[in-house]
Parts: C-alpha cells; structure tokens; sequence
C-alpha cells in the first residue's frame, strides 16, 4: 500500500487515476464482450424456442471462455497476397476508438475515468475511426467480399453518422454542455426521451443500430451474400480483436443512448453504477430483438431511409428544439 | 411518404410483439439422447409379432406364409412346424431382413390374422449388416418374459 501511495505521489494523482481508469475499462471492455457473446446466443435460442448453449458450466455460462481459449490457441492465418501493412493494423486499429470512447462515460456520479468537457465530440470522432479499421481491413484482405463488405460499410457509415450527430445536438441544447455528466446531472429533472426529444431518441437508436453493423442494417456482414464481409479472412485473434470491438461498440452504442436520453445512472434505490447497466443492457437487448425480427434491408432502401427521412427529420428536430429553447 | 412510415413502424413493432412472445415461451428442443419423446403411433419402425389375444402366451401366426409372398423386396421368410396333437401350423422362426425391408407395410396389410404390427423401435444402429437379420420370434419371446 506504502508503495502505491509513494508512486501516486510521483506520478500525480490525474495520471494515477487515468491509469487505474484505463485498465478497468480494459476489464469492462473484455467482460462485456465475453457475457455480451453468452447473452447474445441465450437470447437468440429463446428467440427462436431453442435453449441455447448450456453444456459448458451451469446454463452454458464457461462457453464465452471456451469460445476464446479456442480462438487464442487457433493459428493467424496470413492468406497470400494480402497488403500486409495493413492487414495487421486494421485489428489493432479497430481497437483503439472502442477504449478511448470508454473514457468519457460516466458510469456513476464519479466513476468516471475523465470528464472532459467536450466528451460527446470524443466519442463521436473516434467512433468514425472505426469504420477506418474496417475499410482497410477489406481492403488489405485481398478479396472479393472483404472489399464489398468494406465499402458498403464506409457508404453505410457515411448516411448514418449525420442522423446520429444530429439526434445528439438537441440533446446538448437543452443540456447547454457537451460534457456527458453534465447532461445525467441535468436529467434530474427528467429524462430527456420524456422530455421532447422521444423522436431524437428513436433517430438516435435506430442510427446507432446501423453504425454497429446489426440486423437490419448489417449489409456490410451480410452472411448469405458477402461470408462475413470486412473479416472473412481474419482467424484466431485478429478475428476475435474484430469480435470484441463490434460487442464493445454494440455496449457503447447503448450507454451513449443511456446517457443522453434515459437518465444514464440516475434512478431511485439503487446505486447509480446498477441503474447504468440494467439501461445499458436493456438497449443492447432490445438491439439484439432487432436482429430476431427484422429482415435485413435492401442497400438503396438502407441509404433512401437515411437521406430521406432520418436525416430531414433530425434537422427538423434540431430546428424546432433550437428555436424554442431561444425563446 | 408519412403513411409508410407510419404503417412500417406499426408492423416493426407487431413484428418485435411476435419474437418477444417466442422469447417468454417454453422452448421446444428436446434434449435428444437425454430425453426423448413419444413414438406416434403411426410410426413405421420394423415390424413385430403381436400376441394372440385369446392366448397372450402366443402369436396369432398361423404361417400361411402371405407376408413371405407379398414382400416386394423378399425380406421376409417364415418357418414353421407342426407340432403333434395339434391342427395348426405354430411359427418356428420369422426372419426378417431389416436390411431391405422399405417399410412399405403389405406384410402388415396382407396378414389374414393381424399377427403383424409396427414397433416403434426408431433408432436401431449397428456396425455389423448381419444385426438386422432380426428373428422376430425371438423378439416376441423376449417381449413376453418381460
């Protein structure tokens, strides 16, 4: 303990706890993926009257470890002809939007690795990252689908980053900040979906849906028509790297949505911390609904949707929002 | 325009009505070799000897032999003997070549004493070709003792 004490003295307090941060979002960030693998095959067995995996541990619960000591032990397959460079960023780059967007959440009042003021701009900026790692990673696997997969995805990317960014800002308005804490603490008077932004909300959702690859926006992993797009030559690690950033992103997806319309971890009785999850959670199964009812949707019709309604009606929205808050 | 989307929405949500009830139903997987289920009775599994029903003791086989005749595929062959003090043939052996046997039923039909039944005997297995010989006397005799 004495030791700890004399390092955080020398290192400052800030980077202390920017440090100790850092490895529990690490924690998170793996923890999540491995019960979001196990609740997504639960769900989709239920969903579908199946069980569900249940024969490794009770209720099937060592499965996620399983499922990763079979990916660590599995060879990394280097196909011939694939831009090398490349081909080995793009999982270590897919990676890094997923950590520094789990900086700025606030989880409870004070868990929170570092407010920034500006900490919507963060998560937004680095979340485009992502669908960098994806282009290069189709681009330097040398294939067909890979490289479909990938451009559909930065198209996709593209129409479904406005209606988002644009969901979000009315959100800040009425907030007056951009510092996610400062939005929960503002929601004390009432979440911001009760309060004129419901159809902000639904934009939002739906847009999150879409820049998280899942059903029904899934075009760029489309299974019946592409493999598995951006990451079909990618096994072992590198694949499970992609696997854990796509859960991570479904995760952060969610708690942006928690945060700046459903109160993020304000609530009675229980601690704030709780109050996150369960609304976090709630999202991702209700994301994971989504994948069990709707068909996947055609590309003109993805992009039509976009353009046409989501992002006329978030301008209208944010239109209205600022006109009467000037008021 | 407006009433697309309204209409769309409406039935995305009577969609997430149908899957979240599928989701609170009891599931229907059957845990196969740890559980199984009930053997319809119309299942076609090879074919047994039923007992007679004025003497449990026995087949009602008389061995006229029509089951051996009618068999399309001649997986059938029927032995029988004539005991002393008795009229009737009585059934010795009844091989049946489960091998070639297409379920096809024309013994079941053609028995002139409805000796003959299905079994609901659906997951025979074996390595040799020579298990499926089956004696069905044998069969019936075990199924008695037991």
């Amino acid at each position: 303990m004495c030791d700890l004490a004399a390092i955080i003295n020398i290192i400052g307090k800030e980077t202390a706890r920017l440090i100790l941060g850092l490895i529990g979002v690490l924690i998170v960030v793996v923890v999540n993926a491995l019960v979001l693998t196990w609740v997504e095959r639960k769900v989709s067995g239920h969903m579908q009257k199946r069980i569900g995996p249940k024969e490794v541990g009770p209720y099937g619960l060592i499965q996620p470890f399983a499922d990763g000591l079979k990916l660590l032990g599995k060879e990394l397959l280097t196909p011939a002809n694939v831009d090398k460079p490349l081909y080995y960023l793009a999982p270590v780059i897919v990676f890094i939007p997923v950590l520094v967007s789990f900086i700025v959440i606030p989880f409870d009042g004070f868990l929170q690795v570092k407010d920034i003021n500006v900490g919507i701009l963060v998560i937004l900026a680095f979340s485009s990252l992502s669908v960098l790692s994806i282009l290069i990673a189709g681009w330097g696997s040398n294939n067909k689908y890979s490289l479909i997969g990938a451009t559909r995805s930065v198209a996709q990317n593209i129409a479904y980053e406005i209606p988002l960014l644009l969901s979000l800002l009315p959100v800040a308005f009425m907030a007056n900040s951009l510092s996610l804490r400062d939005i929960v603490e503002v929601q004390r008077q009432g979440w911001f979906v009760w309060r004129w932004q419901f159809f902000a909300f639904l934009i939002y959702f739906i847009a999150a849906t879409a820049e998280t690859n899942r059903t029904p926006f899934d075009l760029p992993e489309a299974e019946s028509e592409l493999v598995a797009g951006f990451h079909t030559e990618y096994s072992g690690m590198r694949f499970a790297l992609f696997f854990l950033a796509e859960y991570t992103n479904i995760f952060i997806a969610s708690a942006i949505a928690t945060t700046f319309f459903l109160g993020g971890y304000l609530g009675p009785v229980l601690p704030g911390i709780v109050w996150f999850f369960i609304k976090t959670y709630f999202l991702v199964f209700v994301i994971m609904w989504f994948r069990w009812t709707f068909p996947r949707v055609r590309f003109d019709q993805l992009l039509n949707f976009s353009w046409k309604i989501l992002i006329p009606v978030a301008f209208a929205n944010l239109i209205l929002t600022g006109g009467i808050l000037k008021l | 325009m407006v009433k697309d989307v309204i209409i769309g929405a409406i039935s995305l949500i009577k969609g997430m009505g149908v899957t979240i009830k599928a989701f609170f139903s009891p599931v229907v997987t059957v845990q196969y070799p740890r559980e199984t289920i009930n053997i319809t009775p119309r299942f076609r599994g090879h074919t047994k000897l039923v007992a007679d029903p004025e003497d449990p003791e026995k087949t009602s086989c008389i061995v006229c032999g029509m089951c051996e005749r009618n068999c399309p595929s001649n997986s059938i062959k029927v032995e029988g003997e004539k005991k002393e003090g008795e009229k009737k043939k009585t059934l010795k052996r009844y091989i049946l070549n489960f091998t070639t046997c297409s379920h096809c039923g024309l013994c079941v039909e053609t028995c002139p004493v409805d000796a003959l039944a299905f079994s609901a005997d659906y997951n025979p297995a074996d390595f040799k070709k020579e298990t499926f010989y089956y004696d069905l006397m044998l069969e019936f005799e075990k199924r008695k003792k037991r």
